[in-house]
């Protein structure tokens, strides 16, 4: 049993930075925009929170220059696929081919430079309940932020006029448009929420997860959250049970290495996380009316008031 | 304010001159950046674009280095055109090479000129049959091609590391994890002396031009441009989504397929646990860059292998580290999509939006 | 001799040429050509690498001129990358991968003039050196804190990919904790990466969680030493010096140190010496460094492992001299026998006190 918490602990930090990128990218694809470049965005905030938590100590000004690091990049991609119409899916995997590069040379002078990860709350009383008091109340704090966005992200979605303006555009475009919506503007603030998040969530790779700059430190999991995009199908609450499925699969199939005792190849068992998420996706993914109704029906194409 | 309206038709003009203005506008930019950096510009610019392409060997190089680009977008462009998002090339490109490579592990030892192709044909089986998951589970349980061609493609990597770690890897090799190299008789012919320019490179052309006598001549191809373009539409039709989903998975898998059995037949000739540099990601831009079309994807191959092997001579020529080259490819990148606009699009300037 | 008085022979005719192609620079610096598998920016295998580029240049100077290429991939791409370094008139091409052996070789072939070094491989030619580093012998020394300092005899093994340079590493290291206390066990979690530092830290902890009170790692982040200083359990650094990432849980690394043979190897071409041969260097090399021992170490601890460094150094101890058995018990290294080199080269089977089975 004292095995439970600290496990618990772990997929926490790995589920956290999924649950941030893959709940930005379902709000740009809810509008109707398929951005690819995630992973870059990841490693646009992740190098830039490094290096202001670096000089500046304040791990504050640090997160939030993270997420501001993901909305500029992102509002490139904006300028190009909104405004220029150009097309999302290469410009998205272009951002990914810059960020990598950029965030590479942003943070040449950072690495092999430590850096003391973000405190832990600790709440006196509520920490120290046994096995479930540092699990829920133990916590950095943007592994809380995570759990406020999402909620934010499903109330926002499915409470507001706003989220029904922003659903409504990633519908149908047009009718939108017509209605007398603006389509573009609308999009623009969900592809910038979206960097943001990635922002977020390479943030807490470089400040909490592992507090340190490496290139390409991201390691896929812009890719990973991209994925669970789709596997959510493009609901948040589900999005929450991928990130977390997928980093519990990932710590799980370790623990069983650790064990020692199975002679199954650990390539096999390095395999699980992506094959059980498959599984799972058909499972969920057999009544097909109720997939078209959560997906955007306008994903990835170009949209022009003139048609 | 600034305004685009669409043109009645594509401008001829623009459809050749966007390519151009991209390029004049990353060179400028290039230029800047370099300068910043501290680079001479000029030197930085002749090492990307002229110094891989002054001699025959360095266009051979180029060849090989655009070959599984070109190959793979070739099949992606096809389903793209149909909405069928296959983003796991780079998973197929693998399973390809497993299948290729397995059979001249297999042959090893009785080779004959029969060997080559018998690895490309194993190749294209295997692309297909790992692009036919997705295809069925798309089909049979609407699961979503993005994520499962996606996560096969990690699976594809592990199993390719478990096969040349344990039962395929070399007995003499000391227990690194590689097969042991294929004999002379399963290596793809080369085309010239003193080249590794290989046979793959005609294979590529014959796939531009077969896609382009598809697309344009056969009425699959205009079923998958008709379902991409308006699926109700196709379905009054008569043409099925299914059947439609199942071809271009199989075709775009069976041609990464190909190439990841190229690669291993030619350039490489043994299995090790790297085969593909992300050629099956990359590829997905070169088949929007060519704008689905066979002929800009040959052109956007190049040009991205162009811009691989430029880095890698500004590396060694002015000592640019590989970063720099990551944000240039990405400014050519973006240059290029963003021109695209012209094509369609006429900008105007207005005012007010009520002065139109 | 013969073959060596033939390419000093042959380097002296090139350099003559090259003087008479261009008089006005008589003097042009010796280039030499790297190539990484990763970036430089890893602080791993290639950032320790790149560090001994950087040696040659500050011992040499003017004399030389020295190029990298960082991130190429060990497929078509080596081969290119190889030959385009050769091309531009590098002398001297160090190969810092295993993967790039038989493009090295391939492009050995045509440049007979230019001199190839490649790292961990085992095939050589004319001009194709190789050379690696014994990093078992430090893995034996971080054995002997671990026999020392485990309290719950429960040792945490990370490893990159199951080849036999990583299985020695285990080992060795499994081997020397347990001469000292043969109540250990080593546990290995396989990543299948070199670097990725969230799934090394991921390994860190489940081995923790798992009871392991010491961490060694295989792989390249110093994910693994954060994971044990936060946790409170030690850890043994990888590649370079890592204890500003665990000022307390890092005992010491096991430093790859390139930069005596780098500038050996130099010079040897500057004086047209260079000869194709086989450099296996341990502690005596210079290669394999232990970065300084934690102060909050047991003083006697630091002693022991400081002696075992010494006798290895000077040869008096070999890591793996018998009695070793193997996981079923049996003795695979006589009593008073050790490993030959070609056994440990292609090690693929764990010693006693190893959990698990060799992937593969």
């Amino acid at each position: 049993m004292d095995l439970l918490a600290p496990i618990m602990i772990s997929i926490i930090a790995a589920s956290t930075p999924l649950l941030f990128a893959a709940i930005g990218e379902l709000v740009v694809e809810k509008s109707g925009v398929l951005n690819l470049g995630v992973e870059g965005m990841m490693l646009g905030g992740a190098v830039i929170a490094f290096i202001v938590s670096v000089e500046t100590g304040n791990s504050t000004l640090a997160v939030v220059a993270g997420a501001a690091m993901g909305a500029v990049m992102a509002s490139l991609f904006a300028l190009l696929t909104l405004g220029l119409l150009a097309n999302q899916v290469a410009t998205g995997l272009a951002l990914t081919l810059f960020g990598i590069g950029l965030s590479a040379l942003l943070g040449q002078g950072y690495v092999g430079t430590p850096l003391k990860a973000l405190p832990k709350l600790s709440i006196t009383g509520l920490s120290d309940i046994p096995i479930l008091g540092l699990v829920l109340f133990g916590q950095d704090v943007l592994v809380y932020l995570s759990f406020l966005v999402t909620g934010g992200v499903a109330w926002f979605l499915y409470r507001t006029r706003g989220g029904l303006i922003l659903r409504s555009v990633g519908e149908n475009p047009q009718a939108a448009h017509a209605i007398g919506f603006p389509v573009i503007r609308i999009r623009l603030f969900a592809v910038l929420f979206g960097g943001a998040m990635a922002g977020l969530g390479g943030a807490y790779l470089s400040l909490s997860y592992t507090p340190m700059w490496a290139e390409e430190m991201s390691a896929g999991r812009g890719w990973i959250a991209l994925a669970l995009v789709v596997f959510a199908t493009w609901r948040p609450g589900r999005v929450v049970v991928g990130a977390y499925l997928f980093g519990g699969l990932t710590l799980a199939q370790l623990h069983l290495q650790g064990m020692g005792s199975t002679a199954i190849p650990s390539q096999f068992l390095n395999m699980v996380p992506y094959i059980a998420t498959i599984v799972v996706l058909v499972l969920i993914s057999r009544d097909a009316t109720r997939i078209r109704m959560n997906a955007p029906a306008s994903i990835g194409k170009v949209f022009h008031p003139d048609g | 304010m600034i305004a685009l309206e669409r043109r009645p038709n594509t401008s001829r003009f623009w459809l050749y001159a966007t390519p151009l203005l991209a390029v004049i506008l990353t060179v400028l930019s290039g230029a800047i950046l370099f300068t910043v950096l501290g680079f001479d510009p000029i030197e930085a610019l002749t090492a990307y674009f002229i110094s891989p392409l002054r001699d025959s060997y360095g266009l051979g190089e180029l060849t090989i280095k655009a070959t599984p680009l070109a190959i793979i977008a070739i099949g992606l462009a096809i389903g793209f055109r149909a909405n069928v998002w296959n983003i796991g090339a780079e998973g197929q490109l693998t399973l390809g090479a497993i299948t290729g490579g397995g059979l001249a592990l297999l042959f090893y030892g009785a080779e004959g000129p029969w060997l080559p192709p018998l690895m490309l044909v194993g190749g294209m089986l295997g692309g297909a049959v790992w692009a036919a998951i997705p295809a069925f589970l798309r089909t049979r349980f609407n699961a979503n091609e993005i994520l499962v061609s996606l996560m096969l493609t990690y699976v594809a990597g592990l199993l390719l590391s478990y096969l040349v770690t344990g039962p395929w890897k070399d007995p003499m090799g000391f227990g690194f994890p590689r097969t042991r190299m294929f004999g002379e008789g399963a290596l793809l012919p080369t085309l010239f002396a003193g080249s590794r320019m290989h046979i793959g490179f005609p294979i590529a052309l014959a796939t531009v031009a077969g896609a382009w006598f598809l697309i344009a001549r056969s009425f699959i191809g205009f079923q998958i441009k008709v379902v991409g373009l308006t699926p109700p539409a196709a379905g009054y039709a008569g043409f099925s989504n299914k059947r439609i989903i199942w071809a271009t998975l199989l075709c775009s898998g069976a041609l990464a397929g190909l190439a990841g059995a190229i690669e291993v037949s030619g350039p490489i000739g043994q299995l090790t646990p790297s085969i593909s540099p992300g050629y099956g990601f990359t590829a997905i831009i070169v088949a929007f860059l060519g704008r689905l079309h066979p002929l800009g994807i040959l052109c956007a191959a190049m040009l991205m292998a162009l811009s691989y092997i430029g880095g890698e001579s500004a590396q060694i020529e002015l000592g640019l580290p590989l970063a720099v080259t990551g944000v240039f490819q990405g400014m050519l990148l973006f240059f290029l999509l963003a021109s695209d606009v012209l094509v369609h699009y006429r900008i105007r300037l207005r005012l007010t939006r009520e002065a139109v | 001799m013969t073959k060596l008085t033939r390419r000093s022979f042959s380097a002296l005719t090139l350099a003559a040429g090259a003087a008479a192609a261009f008089p006005a620079r008589a003097a042009d610096p010796l280039k030499v050509g790297f190539i990484y598998v990763g970036p430089v920016g890893d602080f791993g295998w290639s950032y320790q690498h790149d560090q001994g580029r950087l040696a040659i240049e500050q011992e040499f100077g003017d004399r030389v001129k020295t190029s990298f290429v960082e991130s190429v991939p060990e497929g078509a791409d080596a081969e290119r990358v190889i030959t385009q370094l050769a091309r531009s008139g590098h002398k001297l091409i160090f190969t810092t991968s295993f993967g790039y052996m038989e493009p090295t070789l391939k492009v050995a072939k045509n440049f007979p003039d230019v001199m190839f070094e490649h790292a961990t491989g085992y095939m050589r030619s004319d001009n194709v050196s190789t050379y690696a580093a014994r990093f078992y012998e430090g893995r034996y020394v971080a054995g002997v804190l671990a026999g020392r300092l485990s309290k719950t005899n429960k040792v945490g093994y990370i490893g990159s990919i199951p080849i036999p340079e990583v299985i020695r590493g285990i080992n060795a290291f499994t081997h020397s904790a347990r001469k000292i206390n043969p109540a250990i066990e080593v546990t290995p979690i396989w990543v299948n990466e070199w670097y990725n530092p969230g799934k090394e830290a991921d390994a860190a902890k489940a081995l923790i969680d798992q009871g392991a009170d010491i961490i060694l790692q295989h792989t390249d982040s110093p994910a693994p030493v954060q994971t044990a200083e936060e946790r409170g359990v030690l850890c043994v650094g990888q590649a370079s010096n890592m204890e500003r990432f665990g000022p307390k849980s890092h005992m010491t690394a096991i430093v790859d140190h390139w930069a005596p043979y780098y500038i050996a190897r130099t010079k040897a071409i500057l004086d047209g010496t260079w000869a194709s041969g086989d450099v296996w260097g341990g502690f005596d090399s210079g290669m394999v460094e232990m970065s300084p021992f934690n102060a909050n170490l047991p003083e006697a601890v630091v002693a022991e492992a400081k002696a075992a460094q010494q006798a290895i150094h000077d040869g008096k101890l070999h890591p793996f001299s018998g009695p070793i058995k193997n996981q079923a018990g049996e003795i695979t290294i006589a009593d008073g026998a050790t490993a030959p080199d070609g056994d440990l080269l292609g090690m693929n089977w764990y010693v006693e006190g190893v959990n698990g089975k060799v992937p593969g």
